[in-house]
């Protein structure tokens, strides 16, 4: 009786001071946040996996960072800061023969045009070219056909390298990638270009520049629902339809003249600033479904409106999107009013304390130097959740498995 | 078969500087050796190209629309345009009003409801707000707000007691709308205290009753003379008055001076909320001569706290009415400048519990309002023992949070009726 009352008595005082500890709590009011694989957020993956990172030749990375610089800055920058971080990082292993993941530095969506947009159409052999590579110099490749390899492919569709959806599935994930681990941006279920095992992340977005736009907290947000952006892709779909599945014409057509929606193509110099002073901010898909509005969104603490169906969020194990933002099907769009009024008040300030949180911030964003619990070091979580990795991915010797001549036939010259 | 290709090659290319032009001409050209059926598609579509080159825009969609419109029904949706691609392996989804068609597509699109290809703009059948969505819009705008406020202004709100000194003229109804308003915005508890001079007037009960905030109407018996000296001391008695009032009724939280042609900014109320005892602001003076003589350039007056290097308060920014030596007004209606006091009383701010009798934590260093004669009282400064315990609001007296303004009519004119 005694010592029960005694661990009665602990387990009281304990309840009191962590919840005495989480009301004082910090300075605003967040929440923690606990996704499907636990609070994973905060987890640090140095001493939990080692990466090798293969040498390869200046061709595949540096001199096609020089022909065009526009590549550090675009929303595919990701490939590259990731490529810079691992080579400094604790997580690096000099010793292949320790390593648990191998990583292969090729930037595949650095060909751009004039206007900055990458072209895909080098990408299958350029990715090929940098296989055979590894796959004759170390014998790590052959050893499980890839399966311990992650590359990073932040195009559109991933490793379908194609800008086009219809284009995209047809060709399907590179033949020689599909045992690897993909690190994309693109993530839609039951898609051909996401395979199972594949850790969505972010699209790039500068951390600088985001960070000098802030504005005072206390400042009021008046806007109801904020975007800026395309409605209609006049250029490659003049009647509308096809681009983001006529989803943003739709809420075009039905919000224009709506006081609630401040919508509009403007590209206005105080973007981020009036992201801050939104309660509400749409990240309709467009010819993806991933865009960099969600980053910037959770950045300053806008709640996100995701319309995209079947769409998988970054980091979806990680961090409970369904919590922080509000999923809207393409087919109630023309309800998009209904539905956001109806959200309880006690609800939205309860997705804007998780945003609050500064490890959710910090997990959406890629910054130099480093910084722990960002999105480099979510990935890294990701693959050391993925470990040990299992018997049956190593393979006989000379035992084959892929097909490397499959695929259309323009990918098997050589770059 | 060349000729065509060219066309749509020259049509394409129409389209400035997007390269993703290039792909749909690449299908086509695959398709072309399939069947008759391709074909007359193929050459169908070049005719129709052809024609729009000669008309100058697409017309299929106006064709489309005659022909193939439906019945408007729940959900009306634009229809799909012309020519699909036969070679896409995926058809385009025809989102019609009630069957959601599955697509007959690859083995690697089962199971998915997202369909790949041109889809309808869905667009209900009344795209416009509705007014009770617009108000629940509104009230979830104003909870987001107040929890802002909440937590990065300040985090227990007091009541403001805002003290108005007013009398019955032309004016009045101008200048008291004003500062009905301010309070009408202010996002915390207010209590009004209105003292008119010339007793308690029924014009002014109506001007205050349309504020919906908390009022206190006192009279006070003297009438208000006509020279702005004497206005200018029955004012300070009719804000001791409602300061007393405030101490026999033991009014709680922080008592502001809001005189009734000032212009107050909402700011003002936000930094007046971390006053501990007592507080001064920066007021802007606009002192105008009435328009009878030019205005040279200079900067506008500023009248306040003053602070040293370590941001303590080190002095006071006071009035200085030497460059209107002369020129000032003396009757209320003269046109001339109106010259404010050395320091208004619009620019400081006290925690009611100053004034309370019989509060234990009162500082030693305030006086009693009780031991406070009515006619030597200037500023609030008087109310203290050692001026030098104000704290400087609003940075340290760097922001201007409201601005002293006196504008008075003729004394035979009438303020509009209606």
């Amino acid at each position: 009786m005694e010592i029960r009352n005694c661990v009665l008595a602990l387990i009281l005082c304990h309840a009191a001071f962590v919840s005495c500890a989480v009301g004082l709590g910090r300075n605003p009011p967040t929440e923690r946040i606990s996704g499907s694989a636990g609070d994973v957020l905060e987890d640090d993956p140095v001493g939990r996996l080692k990466v090798f990172v293969y040498e390869l030749p200046s061709k595949y990375n540096k001199k096609i960072l020089q022909k065009d610089q526009r590549c550090l800055n675009h929303m595919f920058a990701a490939e590259i800061y990731m490529h810079r971080f691992l080579l400094s990082s604790p997580v690096r292993t000099l010793n292949p023969a320790e390593a648990d993941w191998f990583y292969t530095p090729v930037y595949t969506t650095c060909d751009l045009t004039p206007n900055g947009l990458p072209l895909p159409f080098k990408s299958p052999r350029m990715m090929r070219s940098a296989i055979q590579l590894i796959s004759s110099n170390w014998p790590y490749w052959n050893r499980t056909e890839g399966a311990d390899h992650f590359f990073v492919v932040p195009h559109d569709f991933g490793a379908c390298f194609h800008y086009q959806e219809e284009k995209a599935i047809e060709r399907g994930i590179l033949t020689m990638l599909r045992r690897a681990t993909l690190v994309q941006t693109f993530g839609q279920r039951n898609h051909v270009c996401l395979k199972e095992g594949s850790i969505t992340v972010p699209p790039y977005a500068p951390p600088q520049k985001m960070q000098s736009h802030l504005i005072p907290e206390k400042t009021p947000r008046a806007i109801f629902v904020y975007f800026r952006g395309l409605f209609y892709d006049v250029g490659n779909d003049p009647e509308g339809g096809y681009y983001a599945r006529g989803a943003r014409a739709a809420v075009w057509e039905n919000f224009k003249d709506n006081p609630l929606f401040d919508i509009s193509t403007e590209h206005p110099t105080t973007y981020y600033e009036d992201m801050q002073r939104a309660v509400f901010c749409l990240c309709p898909l467009g010819w993806a479904p991933w865009s960099p509005r969600l980053v910037e969104a959770v950045v300053f603490g806008c709640i996100p409106v995701i319309i995209a169906d079947d769409i998988v969020l970054p980091f979806a194990d990680a961090i409970p999107w369904e919590e922080i933002g509000v999923f809207v099907d393409e087919k109630d769009v023309p309800n998009l009013d209904t539905i956001l009024t109806s959200i309880p008040p006690e609800t939205i300030l309860r997705k804007q304390r998780l945003l609050a949180n500064p490890s959710m911030k910090q997990a959406m964003l890629f910054p130099q130097p480093a910084q722990p619990g960002d999105a480099f070091h979510q990935v890294l979580n990701g693959l050391a959740r993925k470990l040990p990795h299992d018997k049956s991915i190593y393979l006989a010797p000379g035992e084959k498995v892929l097909n490397w001549t499959a695929g259309p036939v323009g990918d098997l010259k050589p770059w | 078969m060349m000729k065509l290709s060219a066309l749509q090659q020259s049509y394409l290319n129409r389209r400035p500087g997007s390269f993703r032009g290039a792909a749909p001409l690449d299908s086509s050209a695959d398709g072309a050796n399939k069947s008759p059926a391709a074909v007359f598609w193929l050459v169908l579509h070049g005719l129709c190209c052809l024609i729009s080159l000669v008309l100058g825009f697409r017309f299929s969609r106006l064709v489309f629309f005659f022909i193939f419109s439906t019945s408007i029904t729940t959900n009306t949706n634009h229809f799909m345009a012309p020519f699909r691609q036969l070679t896409t392996t995926t058809t385009a989804a025809d989102v019609a009003s009630d069957l959601p068609s599955n697509p007959v597509g690859d083995a690697a699109l089962n199971g998915t409801r997202v369909v790949v290809g041109r889809h309808g703009i869905r667009i209900r059948p009344w795209p416009h707000p509705d007014p009770i969505e617009v108000m629940k819009a509104h009230q979830i705008i104003e909870r987001v707000q107040r929890e802002q406020r909440n937590q990065f202004v300040v985090k227990n709100p007091r009541t403001v007691i805002a003290v108005t000194p007013t009398y019955v003229r032309t004016f009045q109804t101008l200048h008291l709308t004003g500062v009905v308003h301010s309070l009408m915005l202010v996002p915390y508890d207010v209590v009004w205290i209105v003292v008119e001079a010339g007793g308690v007037t029924n014009e002014t009960a109506a001007i205050i009753s349309k504020s919906g905030v908390k009022t206190i109407h006192i009279g006070v018996d003297e009438k208000m003379p006509n020279t702005w000296e004497g206005r200018h001391k029955l004012e300070a008695k009719m804000r001791l008055r409602a300061l007393r009032v405030v101490r026999e009724k033991r009014l709680d939280g922080i008592v502001m001076f809001a005189d009734d042609s000032n212009v107050h900014s909402m700011e003002l109320f936000d930094e007046i909320q971390s006053t501990k005892w007592f507080g001064a602001v920066s007021i802007g003076i606009l002192a105008h001569s009435g328009g009878a003589e030019k205005e040279k350039k200079q900067a506008i007056p500023v009248q306040g706290p003053a602070c040293n290097a370590s941001s303590k308060l080190a002095g006071w920014h006071t009035f200085d009415p030497q460059p209107y030596e002369g020129n000032s007004a003396i009757f209320i209606d003269d046109r001339a400048t109106v010259l404010p006091m050395k320091l208004e009383w619009a620019g400081f701010v006290l925690n009611s519990r100053l004034l309370w009798k019989d509060v234990e934590d009162k500082p030693h260093w305030s006086r009693d309002l009780d031991s406070v004669v009515d006619d030597d009282i200037e500023s609030p400064l008087s109310l203290l023992k050692d001026p030098s315990m104000v704290e400087p609001l609003g940075s340290c007296g760097k922001q201007v949070l409201l601005w002293w303004l006196r504008v008075e009519a003729r004394a035979d004119s009438k303020f509009p009726a209606g």
